[in-house]
């Protein structure tokens, strides 16, 4: 029995995304299309320890909701038939409702269902559909989380994201959202919020904007999964594969960046920690990405990472060439952020006092003011020049407005070391 | 199904200049034009502005006349469409061609679509005998 369970639970894990995706093609609801995969998993707890395992249990599972789907909809013929009193049901071959998808349905099931994963991604991150709507239903859909799940990643209520389900199911429904791929001439504006539900899923998992646990690994495993069949379903498209690239070298640092849950910045993580298999693939994919002539704004921040990536020592790091590629970001997307990240890479390839001065410039403190890495940049620059009571203030200022624990802590510390420092 | 796409334009105290509003109009035949040779056309007309407006409102069993807009925003309320389409993308592609400074400055659409309500009689729809 437990051989039984857990070979349907690794089904729904690798594949419940495939078949959510063909049952709501074939219902047109995401509502029937749920509880149909549901009733079917179910249907193979019951069947499967007496008839042993199927030889391909997903497509088992899809034709067994199929037929659970095409049993619901005669059903409501036949209620609608009843109430016009117009039209006799006419008695069909139908199997009876409960019966087991048979050997010959299965293998038919397995050659013929489309993979309709890419209609799935679009309707999900519809841009109708605000942000938070789109992760939570990509992440419940695609990523066969469920509510609960998503919710506790998310540190909110379950009631508040089973409500904002809800009402984004609807609004597919009756505004009716297509659940198409769309014309070619639209995939590349559409696929830009693809990409940024993505990466929200993954910088939710990695830097959790609130709670003690820094990284949420789960989310991260399912962002990384996720851009993985974006660029299967959509191949050679520059910035998705840059998108994966980005991941794949963030999350590579993951074991050196929290230690025994404190945060270590990127200057003094233990290398040797760094995951080299994820860093090779992602190396790998910026380059075949940048290759492509198409450069955007994940492909940026990617080659940025590698950059990182390829320094075996803190020391080595080419800031230049990091300080030059915020640069073009910055054209592309002129943001206080991005600016404040390209004065920090100047400030780090020698020239402190000019970071600090950038820093510092209306254009990055006027609009920062009130963001925690803004005043840790900055005291990280002033403890390098050893300007240690500015240091402290700019330190105290984060720390006040960091809203993680674990970064809250990392500047306290930072703020101890500098007190030994400026009383030595 | 149908949709309605509700626009909403910035009202200047003078309108648009004269130019403007003759290449605003244009543009609104041309669009009408197209949806009804398209045969999507289901409706499509303009408001008078909202300082035309009155809004009527029973308390407690008596009237409250209110004069002016139901609420002051931004934007107001400067005409509709209705089109009849297949889907949230088709009605989209058709809201990006509709003018809204009708009043003066450029606003946006609001796209609300109609559900089916059987039972209801409707000007658009031949009723079903």
């Amino acid at each position: 029995m437990s051989d039984v369970r857990s070979a349907a639970e690794a089904v729904f894990r690798q594949e419940s995304g495939r078949i959510i995706a063909s049952l709501i093609r074939l219902s047109g609801s995401f509502d029937r299309a749920e509880e149909a995969m549901q009733e079917a998993f179910a249907a193979a707890l019951a069947c499967w320890p007496d008839r042993g395992l199927p030889l391909n249990p997903a497509a088992w599972i899809t034709a067994a909701a199929h037929r659970k789907i095409i049993d619901a909809a005669r059903r409501e013929r036949t209620r609608i038939a009843k109430q016009d009193s117009l039209l006799y049901e006419t008695p069909t071959a139908a199997p009876p409702p409960g019966a087991q998808p048979e050997d010959a349905e299965l293998e038919e099931a397995a050659m013929h269902y489309p993979d309709d994963r890419l209609r799935l991604i679009f309707t999900c991150c519809h841009p109708a559909l605000n942000p938070e709507a789109q992760v939570a239903l990509t992440l419940r859909t695609l990523g066969g989380l469920s509510t609960a799940e998503i919710a506790k990643a998310f540190l909110l209520p379950e009631a508040t994201l089973a409500q904002r389900l809800v009402r984004a199911k609807r609004k597919i429904q009756e505004a009716h959202i297509p659940y198409e791929i769309p014309p070619p001439e639209r995939v590349p504006d559409r696929l830009g919020p693809v990409r940024a539900v993505i990466y929200l899923i993954f910088n939710e998992g990695y830097t959790a904007s609130s709670g003690s646990n820094l990284v949420r690994r789960d989310l991260c495993a399912e962002a990384i999964r996720l851009g993985r069949l974006l660029n299967q379903l959509l191949p050679d498209e520059a910035e998705s594969l840059g998108l994966l690239a980005l991941m794949l070298l963030h999350d590579s640092r993951r074991d050196a960046r929290i230690v025994n849950g404190d945060l270590v910045t990127l200057e003094d993580q233990d290398r040797t920690l760094w995951d080299r298999r994820a860093i090779a693939e992602g190396l790998q994919l910026v380059e075949k990405a940048l290759r492509m002539g198409r450069a955007g704004p994940y492909q940026l921040q990617a080659a940025i990472a590698a950059l990182h990536s390829r320094a075996s020592a803190a020391e080595e790091t080419d800031w230049c060439q990091i300080a030059a590629l915020y640069r073009v970001l910055l054209e592309m997307n002129p943001s206080p952020v991005i600016a404040l990240n390209c004065a920090v890479a100047v400030a780090m390839s020698g020239r402190l006092e000019e970071g600090l001065q950038q820093i510092d410039g209306p254009a990055i403190s006027g609009a920062l003011g009130n963001y925690y890495l803004f005043h840790a940049a900055r005291a990280d620059l002033l403890r390098r020049l050893e300007r240690w009571p500015e240091a402290a203030g700019a330190y105290r200022q984060a720390a006040g407005l960091a809203t993680n624990q674990v970064e809250r802590d990392f500047l306290d510390r930072r703020l101890r070391a500098l007190s030994l420092l400026a009383s030595g | 199904m149908r949709y309605m796409m509700l626009i909403y334009s910035q009202e200047t105290e003078s309108g648009p200049a004269p130019e403007d509003g003759e290449r605003i109009k244009a543009a609104h035949l041309a669009l009408i034009e197209e949806a009804s040779r398209k045969g999507v056309l289901r409706g499509a007309e303009p408001l008078a502005p909202t300082s035309t407006a009155t809004t009527v409102r029973m308390q407690n069993g008596a009237m409250l006349l209110t004069d002016g807009p139901f609420a002051e925003t931004k934007e107001q309320l400067a005409g509709y469409y209705i089109l009849e389409c297949g889907n949230l993308d088709q009605a989209i592609e058709w809201a990006a061609k509709i003018p809204t400074g009708c009043k003066g400055s450029e606003g946006s659409i609001e796209i609300r679509p109609i559900p089916e309500m059987p039972g209801l009689t409707r000007g658009s729809q031949s009723p079903n005998v």
